[in-house]
C-alpha cells in the first residue's frame, strides 16, 4: 500500500463523512424550492446530528444488546461501502478487498441488522417496518446485482475500481444496455434509500412509512448514527451511480492533477444528481405498498434487459 | 460503414425490446396504443438508418409506408375505435404482470438461442437484431395469449407484425417492394375488418371480453 | 400469358361488380357467371400448359407448372360448382331471414375476392406474394364466417381470424428467413423470392437457415391446413359459417395452404439433403389423422363432424407428401383432388339437409331419404366415398398411401388403420340414421341444386375406376417435381 493510495483512501473517507449530510441537505433544499417552500439551510443535517449526539439516548427496558449494537454495525457498513466506491479516484487500496457483489452484501448486512433491531423491541411499528424493509430489499437486491453485472460485463471485472476505470476511458459508443441499467439503478436507489415513490422520508404517517418505522425506537446518539448512516447510504448510491454511468472526472492512479479536479467534478455531479432526485420526488406520487413489488420487478426487468441487450447485441 | 450506424441500429433494437416489455406490462389501453405507435416509430428509425447506411433507396419507401401505416393510420383507427366503443378501462391480464415479465425474459433468451445459429450468416450490420426481432414476435404472441379483451389482442397482433418487419429490415435489408406493399395492404384491411368485428361483437355481447367467445368447445 | 391475365382479372373484377350489383335478384346468377368464366379461363390456361409445358408471365412473377395447374383447374371448377349450389341455398337462407340484402352483397363480392386470392396464391411465383395472398384469403372469408352475426358465428370468426393471423405471421417469419437464405445466393434483387429462381439454387441455400425457415413455414401454413394442434379454428369456422363457405374452405383453402407447404418443402429438401422436412410433415400429418379421427366420434353437429373429417384427410395427405417418393406423392395429389371434390359435394348435400331440418344437430335430422331422396342419396354416397369405400377415388389414394406406409414406415401403419377404422365407425353410424328412417321434414321452398353434388361424386367415382392418361401423366410429373 503506497502513501498516495492511503491518502486517496483517507480523502474518500473524509469526503464521504462530510459530504453525505451535505447531499441530504442539498436534496431537502431543492425539494423545498421545487415545492415553493422556504428551504432549510444546507447545513441543517449537521445541526440535526449535532443536536442528537448531545442528547441522552433512551433505550427500551427489554432491548437486547443487538439493539445497541445495530447502529454501529449499520454505520460501519455504510462507511465501508463509501470507501470501496471510487468517488474521487480509482486508486483505492481497499478496493481489492471488496467487489461489486460484496457491496450488495454490505448493504444487505446493514439491512439485516436494522431490521432485527427494529423487531427487537417488539412494537408493532418496528415489526411492520422490518417486514416491509425486507420485502423491498428482497426485490431490490437482485435488480441492483443485475445493474452491477451489466457494468461488470462491459469491463469484464467485478471490481468497482476497475469497472469505473474501464468505463471512463473507452471510446464513445451508444450503449443501450448502460441506459437501461441506469434507469434500473435509479429505481433501485429510490427504493433502497426510502425515497418517493416507494417511501416518503419526510413523513411519520403510520401506515405508509418504512424507513422511519424502523428507527422509531431510537434516540440520541443511536439515532444520530442511523441518520448519518442513511445519509451515507444515499451518498454511496449516488456516487456508485455517478461513477458507473457518468464516470468522467474520476482520477486515475498517479494522476495528481486529476485528483485535484475530482472533488469539484464530484460536487457538481452530486449537485445535479441531488436536484434530479428532488425533481423525481416532487413529480411522482408515493405508490401503494402493493405496487412496490411491481415497481421493483420493473427495475429487475430493466436490469436483466440491460444484461441481455449487452450479451445479445454486444452493446 | 461506421460502427456508429451499427450502434444506432442496436439502440433501436433495444428500444423495440423495451417497448415490447412495456406493452406486456401495460394496463391501460390508451397507453398501449401510444406504445404501439412508439414501436412503429422505432421501426421507422431503424429502417431509415439501414437505408442510409446501405444506400438501398427502396428502404426509404418502406420506412415511409411504415410511418404512415403504423405511426399514423393504425393508431388513429385504434383511437377512434376505443372512443366509439368507449373501452378505456384497465385491462385485466390473465397472469399477474411480474410473472409475465419473467416469462418474457425467458422468451428473449429462447429467441436468441433460436436465432444464434443463423444470425452468424447475416451480412447485415447488426447481427444480434434477428434474435431481438424474434423475441418481439414471441412477446407479442404472449401478450395475445394473456389478454382477455379484444382490443389488446389486436394490438398484440399488430405488434407481432412490427417484430416481423424488424426482422425483415435488420436481417435482410427489407423484402422486395411488391411484397412489402402487399403486407401493408393486408395489415390495413385486416385492421379495418377487425374494427368491424369489434362492433359486431359488442352488438352481440354488450362487451368486448373475449371470455364470451368461449362457448364453442369440444364436449 | 393472356390466360394468366384473364384468369386473375375475372374474379378481381367480379368482386367490385357484385358489390355494385348489390342484392338484386340476378346477383347469384352473375356470381355463377363470373365463376364459370374463371373456370373457362383456367381451362384455357391448363390447355396452354398441357400443350407447351411450364409457363411464366409478367417478369416471372407468375408461374404455372404441373403441380399447380391441376390445382388451378380444380379450384376454378369447385368454385364454379359451389356458386351454382349457393344460388338456391342462399335464396332459402334469405327467405328464412338469416341472410339480408347487405349480407348477400358482402357474400357475393367476397366470394369472388376469395376466388381471386386462391388463384393468386396458386399462380404466383413469388413466395412473398404467396404469403400475401394466403393472408388475403383469410381476410376475404373471415367476414363470411360471421355473416349470420350469431354469437357462435362471431366467436368462430374471431377465432379464425386470430388463430390464422398468428399462424400466418409465423409463415411470414419463415418467408423472411427464406429470403435471408436466398439473398446470400441470389443477391438482394427482387427475384430472390421467386420460386423458380430458388428452385435452381436450392442446393446452395444455407441449411441452418432453411431448416428454421421450413419449421416456421410449416407451422404457419399448417395452421391454415388445419394440422393438429393448430386446428382449433377449423371446425368452428366450418360449422358456423354458411355452408357454401364451408365447402370452399374445405375444398379449396386447405388445398392451397398445403400447396404452399409443398412449394417450401421442395426448397427445404434441396437445401437440407435430409428427410427433415418430410419427417416433420409426417409427424404433423399422422397426429392430425389420429386426433381428428377420435374427435370425429364425439361430434353432434353435422358440419363440425365433416370439418374434422377434413382435418383427418388433410393430415393423411400431409403424411403422404411427408413420406415422399413418386407413389406417395402421386397418391397425395390424387387424394387432394378427390377429397376436394367429394367433401364439397358432401357439404352441398349437408347444406340442404340442414336447411330442411332447420338444425345442424345430427340427432334431429332423420329420414332424409323419404323427405328428399336425392339429398339423401347424395349424402349417403358422399359419406361412403369420403370414408374410402371402393370404388371411389378416395379408396384408390388411401390404398396407395397405406401400402407405401406399410413398405417404408411400417410403424405408422397401425395408427393409420386404427384412425381410418375409428373414423369409419364414427361417421357411418351417424350418417346412416340421418339418411334412413322416418321423417317429418318438409320439402324446401326452392329446388335444391343437386347437379353439383352428383357431378362431383361422379368425378370422384371416375378417378377411382379410371384415371385418364393425361391426368395420370400430369400427376406423375407433379409427383416427380415434389421429389
Amino acid at each position: 500500500m503506497n502513501v498516495e493510495g492511503l491518502l486517496a483512501q483517507i480523502t474518500a473517507l473524509l469526503v464521504a463523512l462530510a459530504g453525505a449530510p451535505l447531499v441530504m441537505g442539498w436534496v431537502n433544499m431543492c425539494r423545498a424550492w421545487l415545492q415553493n417552500r422556504a428551504a432549510p439551510p444546507l447545513l441543517q443535517p449537521f445541526r440535526l446530528l449535532h443536536k442528537l449526539f448531545w442528547k441522552e439516548s433512551v433505550i427500551a427496558h427489554d432491548a437486547s444488546p443487538l439493539f445497541r449494537v445495530a447502529p454501529y454495525v449499520v454505520f460501519g457498513c455504510m462507511l465501508l461501502a463509501c470507501m470501496i466506491i471510487p468517488t474521487l479516484s480509482t486508486n483505492l487500496p481497499l478496493a481489492p478487498a471488496a467487489d461489486a457483489i460484496a457491496l450488495v452484501g454490505l448493504f444487505g448486512l446493514a439491512r439485516l441488522f436494522i431490521s432485527l433491531a427494529a423487531m427487537d423491541i417488539g412494537t408493532s411499528f418496528g415489526t411492520m417496518g422490518a417486514r416491509r424493509e425486507m420485502l423491498i430489499g428482497f426485490l431490490a437486491e437482485p435488480a441492483f446485482l443485475m445493474v452491477l453485472f451489466t457494468a461488470s460485463l462491459i469491463s469484464s471485472s467485478t471490481s468497482l475500481a476497475t469497472t469505473v476505470a474501464t468505463l471512463a476511458h473507452r471510446e464513445f459508443a451508444i450503449q443501450p444496455s448502460l441506459a437501461f441499467a441506469g434507469i434500473a439503478f435509479t429505481m433501485v436507489s429510490l427504493a433502497e434509500n426510502a425515497r418517493v415513490p416507494v417511501d416518503n422520508p419526510a413523513t411519520h404517517l403510520e401506515l405508509t412509512m418504512i424507513h422511519e418505522a424502523l428507527i422509531l425506537e431510537y434516540s440520541g446518539r443511536h439515532l444520530a448514527l442511523l441518520e448519518w448512516a442513511a445519509a451515507l447510504k444515499l451518498f454511496a448510491y449516488s456516487c456508485a451511480g455517478l461513477a458507473i454511468f457518468f464516470p468522467w472526472g474520476i482520477a486515475e492512479a498517479r494522476d495528481h492533477v486529476a485528483l485535484l479536479w475530482a472533488l469539484p467534478a464530484l460536487a457538481v455531479k452530486l449537485a445535479a444528481g441531488g436536484f434530479a432526485l428532488a425533481l423525481i420526488e416532487t413529480i411522482l406520487a408515493k405508490m401503494r405498498i402493493f405496487r412496490v413489488p411491481e415497481f421493483l420487478a420493473t427495475a429487475f426487468l430493466l436490469g436483466v434487459l440491460a444484461l441481455l441487450v449487452h450479451l445479445l447485441l454486444g452493446a | 460503414m461506421s460502427p456508429l450506424v451499427g450502434q444506432v441500429i442496436n439502440l433501436f433494437a433495444a428500444v423495440l425490446l423495451l417497448i415490447a416489455f412495456a406493452m406486456l406490462a401495460q394496463r391501460r389501453i390508451v397507453t398501449l396504443i401510444h406504445l404501439f405507435a412508439l414501436q412503429g416509430l422505432a421501426l421507422v428509425g431503424s429502417t431509415t438508418t439501414v437505408a442510409f447506411a446501405t444506400g438501398q433507396h427502396h428502404l426509404y419507401w418502406s420506412a415511409g409506408i411504415t410511418f404512415a401505416l403504423k405511426v399514423v393510420i393504425l393508431p388513429l383507427i385504434l383511437h377512434r375505435l376505443i372512443r366509439r366503443l368507449n373501452v378505456k378501462w384497465d385491462i385485466e391480464t390473465l397472469i399477474n404482470i411480474p410473472t409475465m415479465m419473467l416469462v418474457g425474459i425467458l422468451l428473449v433468451v429462447f429467441a436468441f438461442n433460436l436465432a444464434l445459429p443463423i444470425s452468424q450468416f447475416s451480412q447485415s450490420i447488426a447481427r444480434g437484431t434477428l434474435g431481438i426481432a424474434m423475441a418481439c414476435v414471441l412477446m407479442s404472441f404472449l401478450m395475445m395469449i394473456t389478454r382477455s379483451k379484444a382490443v389488446p389482442q389486436v394490438i398484440g397482433f399488430l405488434a407481432m407484425e412490427n417484430g416481423l418487419f424488424f426482422a425483415a429490415t435488420s436481417a435482410t435489408y427489407g423484402m422486395p417492394m411488391v411484397v412489402e406493399l402487399g403486407i401493408a395492404l393486408d395489415v390495413l384491411v385486416g385492421m379495418v375488418i377487425l374494427g368491424v368485428f369489434m362492433f359486431q361483437i359488442r352488438e352481440q355481447f354488450d362487451s368486448l371480453d373475449i371470455h364470451h367467445l368461449e362457448k364453442l368447445k369440444e364436449d | 400469358m393472356e390466360a394468366f391475365f384473364v384468369l386473375l382479372a375475372i374474379p378481381l373484377l367480379g368482386g367490385p361488380c357484385l358489390w355494385l350489383l348489390g342484392d338484386r335478384n340476378s346477383a347469384p346468377e352473375v356470381n355463377s357467371g363470373f365463376s364459370l368464366a374463371t373456370f373457362a379461363a383456367s381451362a384455357w390456361l391448363t390447355a396452354e400448359v398441357v400443350a407447351g409445358g411450364p409457363v411464366t408471365a409478367w417478369g416471372e412473377q407468375f408461374f404455372v407448372d404441373a403441380l399447380n395447374v391441376f390445382l388451378v383447374a380444380l379450384t376454378a371448377f369447385v368454385g364454379f360448382t359451389t356458386s351454382l349450389f349457393s344460388r338456391p341455398y342462399m335464396r332459402i337462407e334469405r327467405e328464412k331471414g338469416r341472410m339480408t340484402g347487405p349480407r348477400l352483397r358482402l357474400y357475393h363480392s367476397m366470394y369472388q375476392a376469395f376466388m381471386f386470392t386462391m388463384l393468386l396464391a396458386l399462380t404466383t411465383n413469388n413466395m412473398g406474394i404467396l404469403w400475401v395472398a394466403m393472408e388475403a384469403a383469410t381476410l376475404a372469408t373471415v367476414l363470411l364466417v360471421s355473416v349470420y352475426r350469431t354469437a357462435a358465428s362471431l366467436e368462430a370468426a374471431w377465432k379464425y381470424f386470430i388463430l390464422c393471423g398468428v399462424g400466418i405471421a409465423q409463415a411470414l417469419f419463415g418467408t423472411i428467413l427464406l429470403y435471408f437464405a436466398a439473398e446470400r445466393v441470389l443477391g438482394a434483387e427482387g427475384n430472390a423470392l421467386l420460386w423458380t429462381h430458388l428452385a435452381l439454387v436450392k442446393g446452395d441455400l444455407e441449411p441452418a437457415i432453411m431448416s428454421l425457415a421450413f419449421v416456421f413455414l410449416l407451422v404457419g401454413y399448417g395452421t391454415k391446413i388445419g394440422l393438429v394442434p393448430l386446428h382449433n379454428w377449423l371446425p368452428d369456422a366450418h360449422a358456423e359459417g354458411p355452408t357454401p363457405i364451408s365447402a370452399v374452405l374445405s375444398g379449396l383453402l386447405l388445398n392451397v395452404a398445403l400447396y404452399s407447404v409443398l412449394r417450401c418443402k421442395v426448397l427445404a429438401d434441396g437445401a437440407l439433403e435430409s428427410r427433415f422436412a418430410g419427417n416433420m410433415m409426417m409427424g404433423f400429418g399422422l397426429l392430425s389423422v389420429v386426433v381428428a379421427a377420435f374427435f370425429l366420434s364425439r361430434q353432434r353437429d353435422v358440419k363440425r363432424m365433416f370439418a374434422y373429417s377434413s382435418i383427418e384427410h388433410m393430415g393423411l395427405v400431409t403424411f403422404a407428401f411427408g413420406m415422399g417418393g413418386p407413389i406417395a406423392n402421386f397418391a397425395g395429389l390424387l387424394h387432394m383432388t378427390v377429397h376436394s371434390l367429394v367433401k364439397s359435394a358432401i357439404f352441398y348435400a349437408v347444406g340442404h339437409a340442414t336447411q330442411k331440418a332447420g338444425t345442424q344437430v345430427m340427432e334431429d335430422i332423420r329420414g332424409l331419404m323419404k323427405a328428399s331422396p336425392t339429398v339423401g342419396w347424395g349424402l349417403m354416397i358422399g359419406t361412403l366415398a369420403i370414408l374410402g369405400m371402393p370404388p371411389f377415388g378416395v379408396f384408390a389414394s388411401e390404398f396407395l398411401i397405406l401400402t407405401t406406409a406399410m413398405r417404408e414406415h411400417p410403424w405408422a401403419t397401425p395408427f393409420l388403420l386404427l384412425a381410418l377404422g375409428v373414423a369409419f365407425a364414427a361417421v357411418f353410424s351417424r350418417v346412416q340414421p340421418m339418411v334412413f328412417g322416418d321423417t317429418h321434414l318438409k320439402p324446401l321452398a326452392h329446388q335444391p341444386a343437386l347437379v353439383p353434388v352428383f357431378v362431383h361424386l361422379g368425378l370422384g367415382l371416375m378417378l377411382g375406376l379410371y384415371i385418364p392418361p393425361y391426368l395420370a401423366a400430369w400427376y406423375a410429373q407433379a409427383a416427380k417435381l415434389l421429389g
